[in-house]
């Protein structure tokens, strides 16, 4: 028999009708050409518009399920100006037309891939799709999730269905246990400059090996969110004890446990010794420009975020909070905080990380997407730097086209925001 | 299906953020996105380009964000083609299917390339030709399925077809 990777088992599980590639029904191969039936579709202010608009353009009355659609308004809100109201109304108004049960709106509304998984939403053996070059997020899981553009959601939300190439695997293999003050955002970001930016494109990543008995679910959701950065179309970890404990009481979907099959075949293996890693920082323009932030040098900052997609979940506000607790943010720097999701933002107030993060002078946000893309709530000036625990530093990604974007994880950003600088927890931990 | 005209040359891992910057998505009007195509690395394109120019550019194009906003801004443009040595997976898909052509054709991106050349590019026959230097790459061509989704001019043509034919099934809802 076949032995497959996580990805081909739950894509052979979820071939919809017949291969476009060939006429073969065994278990499916890298290579194929398929369609697949999914089980969520997820767009968001930005890419739910032009979605609408191809919707339209189908000739179908309505979508395949308003309860398979998720519609989440969190790049440009609370709406920054009235072009961003104007599409916010526009994925509100087909929500409400096509009885969308999830639609989140400001006050209810988290970043997408933190929310999703929050809400139970996302069970293991899933497929999902999603208008957001994150929803790789879901992988952490056990789902395939993969990130589109407006118009696959479009035919996805017509459907039931889109086309997919089966992705090679790559397996990642964590060994060894973490050092101090490293975590989810450490492990992905040594991965892509292992891999590079485009070292996993059109492949997916599958993470595995004994550190993950220790790894909670807010890392490896960190770390399934950030394997687009290595072009990788999906992100997966097996569904275990971890993620079983997880979804427990989040839904009522049958819920099993998914992994690769023993001896599967992949393209490429990575060891990655996880106790030879220090805190990491990613230095501008590229996510793959990783080194050690003892080794980066001093680099003065303007600004830290320390929220996002990547880092906004409460495991990575706890971690802030440590290193600011009693501390005060750099007068020269901007320390802004954004809690993933309304449930994340509660649980920082009632365990009083909010009061940390106030005191200290940083401020605290809504949740949004805001400042990762240079939307709004943190721009960036020509000439300014930030360190992000956001997943690109892109040229001109948060703001100007001359201010530059360092990438790292929580305690990483909350250490420079103390210091003024880019530096390690322990510099400021005395 | 064959594009010629006039080449912008561009590096590697072109990112989303280069080909429309965020900012300027709380719009999804194509014209208004090709005012600002590629302004993230050459403020000059989006007013000097010309309809029928081609796009060069070397490995990784489109790189980052899921954002159709990208390939709708530079077929907007009035780019005909792009052709790098390889692309982002998500900006493949969305350049398909939103109806750009695109060719991965790393033979024929070398550092012989440059701004002002005039290239021609068949998708069928899968040939890349650089007519001002006189030389010419293969590529594979697209699989069937996708030269059926270019010809009926995008996804959304193609699967409103397949809808109409009963071709493509409508799932019904899970409850």
């Amino acid at each position: 028999m076949t032995k497959l990777t996580l990805a081909e088992r739950i894509l052979s599980s979820r071939r919809a009708t017949q291969q476009l590639s060939h006429g073969d029904d065994g278990p499916v191969q890298p290579g194929d050409l398929i369609e697949v039936a999914v089980d969520l579709i997820l767009a968001n202010d930005i890419t739910a518009p032009i979605a609408i608009r191809e919707f339209g353009a189908l000739g179908v009355a309505d979508v395949f399920d308003p309860e398979a659609i998720v519609l989440v308004a969190d790049h440009f809100t609370p709406n920054k100006d009235i072009a961003s109201a104007e599409q916010a109304s526009i994925m509100r108004t087909f929500a409400r037309e096509q009885s969308i049960v999830h639609h989140y709106d400001v006050g209810r509304v988290g970043i997408e891939h933190v929310l999703l998984h929050e809400l139970g939403l996302v069970v293991p053996g899933d497929v999902i799709v999603g208008a957001d070059s994150h929803t790789c997020t879901a992988g952490a899981l056990g789902a395939f999730a993969t990130g589109m553009g407006s118009t696959d959601i479009a035919m996805a939300m017509a459907t039931g269905c889109v086309w997919m190439r089966v992705p090679e695997t790559i397996r990642v293999d964590l060994h060894g246990e973490l050092n101090r003050w490293v975590g989810g955002k450490d492990l992905i970001l040594e991965t892509i400059g292992r891999l590079g930016v485009s070292g996993a494109t059109y492949a997916t990543l599958e993470f595995g090996g004994p550190t993950l008995a220790g790894l909670s679910i807010d890392a490896r959701f960190t770390i399934a969110n950030m394997a687009i950065e290595a072009g990788a179309k999906a992100g997966l970890f097996p569904a275990d004890e971890t993620a079983l404990a997880y979804l427990k009481g989040r839904t009522s979907r049958r819920v099993s446990e998914w992994s690769a099959d023993p001896d599967a075949a992949y393209a490429r293996r990575l060891e990655i010794d996880v106790a030879a890693i220090e805190p990491l920082v990613a230095l501008p323009h590229l996510p793959e420009n990783v080194r050690p932030v003892r080794e980066a040098g001093s680099i003065p900052i303007d600004q830290t975020v320390i929220g996002s997609c990547t880092n906004g979940r409460l495991e990575d506000l706890r971690i802030a909070a440590e290193v600011l607790r009693g501390r005060h943010v750099h007068p020269g720097v901007r320390c802004i905080v954004i809690p993933g999701s309304p449930q994340v933002q509660l649980d920082a107030v009632r365990e009083g990380l909010i009061e940390v993060f106030l005191e200290a002078g940083a401020a605290v946000s809504t949740p949004t997407c805001g400042p990762c893309l240079g939307g709004h709530m943190g721009v960036l000036a020509a000439g300014e730097r930030s360190v992000s625990t956001t997943n690109r530093n892109f040229r001109g990604r948060m703001g100007s086209l001359d201010s530059e974007v360092l990438l790292a994880g929580p305690a990483v950003a909350a250490a420079s925001a103390i210091a003024g600088r880019l530096a390690h927890p322990e510099e400021v931990l005395t | 299906m064959t594009m010629s005209g006039r080449i912008w040359v561009f590096g590697d891992h072109v990112d989303t953020d280069a080909i429309i910057p965020s900012r300027y998505l709380h719009t999804s009007d194509p014209a208004e996105l090709a005012r600002h195509c590629m302004e993230g690395l050459d403020a000059d394109f989006p007013h000097a380009v010309q309809p029928g120019d081609l796009i060069v550019a070397g490995e990784n194009f489109g790189c980052g964000s899921s954002r159709e906003h990208a390939p709708l801004a530079i077929k907007a443009a009035g780019v005909g083609c792009v052709v790098a040595k390889s692309f982002a997976r998500i900006f493949y898909r969305n350049a398909i299917n939103i109806g750009l052509p695109i060719v991965a054709c790393p033979d024929a991106v070398s550092s012989a390339a440059a701004d002002g050349q005039q290239w021609h590019v068949d998708l069928e026959s899968g040939l890349v030709r650089n007519l001002t230097l006189g030389t010419e790459a293969d590529f594979e061509p697209f699989p069937p399925f996708m030269r059926a989704l270019l010809r009926d001019g995008g996804l959304t043509a193609h699967t409103r077809t397949r809808i109409a034919t009963g071709e493509l099934p409508r799932r019904k809802a899970r409850r």
